[in-house]
């Protein structure tokens, strides 16, 4: 059915025709412009800033295993490969490289900006939780991407990263033999730490993203410290927003807009 | 009419079903130590995995009434539904299916879990088989001077297995052949340890090994790592290693010196062939096989 009416129902029409179908439009309108706390913070953001380093590291690195080998004959050529060869090459590797440091980095910024604004208390400890497991994994994926060049310092690096692993108690050497796959470094040691650091891991990260945005969600953004509101108070009251069409409350088809 | 009455499965799991849930977790924790230690101990967790198993879902079918029939009512299809009021908390039907739903999808689930994630920790349990490796000649190792010989543990992998050990023939004993055979894996952390010595000499080659005799006798090996510093038979001397050098065993075939399987040393008294060796299983960098230490890594895996 083609659509009809004023210019801006018709521009709008794919939108408001996704939205009438799966209820989307409305559910990212609700994330975007939810009610937060008037005074929030700049600090409030190195949580979006953390979230948009992972989201580089991920997407710089689904272009990277385009061209990377995980085999120990193969692995360093084909680093070499990516920075002198491929156009660009050097910049998305070097993008991986440096924002693996910005991500680790931004990840304990913002873990301090929620201890000291008390983020972490009731009914959040669970969202704090999920977070220092997001932080634990992020180091994961810093150690297994370590391994990968697969150069002199990688190789030691990660050798003593893995003993490092094998000298906790009890399950240490476990821990360590199923690192490396074995004994020793082998053939299958790289892959297997490739496989961690693109798939497993990562998997991981997103579920677990999914789960700490819905709690922020669904529980709100804390106000910081110094503000005046008084801790618990209802939401403010604001002034009715103005009718409008389209979106989220589109008109009824064929009709003409108020 | 209340809400037990009519959900049965909902009822508070009666306190039997926690112990052999405790059972079967135990099972399952024996039974992983087993398969890293021995078959008998792998076997009883087995056996306690499955019958706390079975006890479980035995006590988990009486807690939720699965076990006592009730009265069956004949199906009606006309006038008002019989009295359902009366009868006793017997599993209804919506119980049932939803029970085995989860169940099946449990079951479904675990088949393709399990064996996945067994495979991923499948080599922290395993041992790894390396046969003995043909050093060369015992002609080739000069008495009393040490020879670096770099190998290739498994040669199908290539320069990845390549190890590196410090070979010393001592002479025969009792015309025995004696050889100290030190691993050059730190005993902090597992950096190539160097014999601190001029290596710029020639070397030899024999099939995959790459030898390289000392003029000079090292003063000892040191890592460049953390700056662990070792003696001449492997002795720590200084730096933060736990133990000594690692050593191989080894054996003389057709006057050929193979190298066996390593081992760990805590430490070393006297030098060359009258030297009395402290030998431990083998163990990762920087875990102590002897002293109070040596008790956080009661468990081995094989090697």
């Amino acid at each position: 059915m083609a659509p009809r009416g004023s210019r801006y129902e018709r521009i709008m029409y794919p939108i408001d025709w996704l939205e009438e179908r799966s209820g989307l439009v409305g559910g990212i309108r609700y994330f975007l412009f939810r009610k937060v706390p008037g005074d929030t913070n700049w600090f409030q953001t190195l949580g979006s800033a953390t979230l948009t380093a992972f989201l580089v590291q991920a997407v710089t690195g689904v272009v990277l295993a385009m061209y990377y080998k995980p085999d120990p004959k193969e692995a360093y050529p084909s680093i070499v490969h990516i920075t002198n060869d491929v156009w660009a090459g050097w910049l998305v590797r070097g993008m991986h490289r440096w924002g693996a440091s910005v991500f680790i980095i931004l990840m304990f910024l913002h873990m301090g900006r929620v201890f000291l604004f008390g983020a972490y208390k009731y009914p959040r400890e669970l969202n704090w939780i999920i977070g220092v497991l997001l932080l634990q994994l992020g180091l994961v994926e810093g150690f297994t991407g370590y391994l990968l060049p697969w150069d002199q310092t990688s190789y030691w690096a990660t050798t003593v990263g893995i003993n490092i692993n094998g000298t906790a108690p009890f399950i240490g050497p476990f821990l360590a033999q199923f690192l490396q796959g074995g004994t020793y470094i082998n053939a299958d040691t790289l892959s297997r730490f490739y496989s961690i650091h693109m798939l497993l891991v990562p998997g991981a990260i997103f579920a677990l993203i999914g789960l700490h945005l819905y709690l922020v969600v669904r529980l709100g953004v804390t106000s910081p410290p110094w503000s005046r509101h008084p801790a618990g108070s209802g939401p403010v009251a604001s002034p009715p927003a103005p009718p409008r069409t389209g979106l989220t409350s589109p008109a009824p088809r064929g009709g003409t807009a108020s | 009419m209340s809400e037990d009455d009519l959900e049965p499965s909902r009822q508070p799991p009666v306190p039997g079903q926690r112990r052999w849930a405790l059972g079967l977790a135990a099972g399952v924790a024996v039974l992983l130590v087993g398969a890293a230690v021995s078959t008998p101990v792998l076997v009883a967790g087995a056996v306690v995995a499955v019958a706390s198993g079975l006890l479980w879902l035995g006590s988990a079918a009486r807690g939720s009434g699965l076990a006592e029939a009730g009265p069956v009512e004949p199906e009606r299809r006309d006038g008002p539904a019989p009295g359902r009021v009366a009868s006793p908390p017997t599993l209804g039907r919506s119980a049932f299916l939803e029970l085995s739903t989860l169940g099946l999808g449990g079951v479904i689930g675990g088949l393709v879990t399990v064996p996945a994630f067994a495979f991923m920790i499948a080599p922290a349990f395993l041992k790894q088989r390396e046969s003995p490796h043909d050093l060369g000649p015992v002609s080739d190792f000069p008495e009393g001077e040490f020879v670096v010989a770099t190998f290739m543990g498994r040669p199908e992998q290539g320069e990845v297995s390549r190890r590196t050990a410090f070979v010393r023939n001592n002479g025969t004993v009792d015309g025995q052949p004696s050889f100290t055979i030190i691993s050059n894996h730190c005993a902090h952390l597992g950096c190539p340890v160097q014999p601190n010595t001029d290596l710029n000499v020639p070397h030899r080659q024999y099939r995959d090994v790459t030898l390289i005799p000392l003029p000079i006798t090292p003063a000892g090996f040191g890592c460049p790592c953390h700056g662990g510093q070792y003696d001449t038979e492997g002795n720590r001397i200084a730096g933060p290693p736990v133990r000594a050098l690692d050593r191989y065993s080894f054996f003389v075939r057709d006057r050929h010196l193979y190298l066996g399987a390593p081992y760990s040393v805590s430490h070393v008294v006297g030098t060359g062939a009258t030297a009395r060796i402290y030998k431990y299983p083998f163990s990762f960098p920087g875990e102590h096989v002897d002293g109070p230490e040596s008790w956080l890594y009661p468990i081995q895996p094989p090697h």
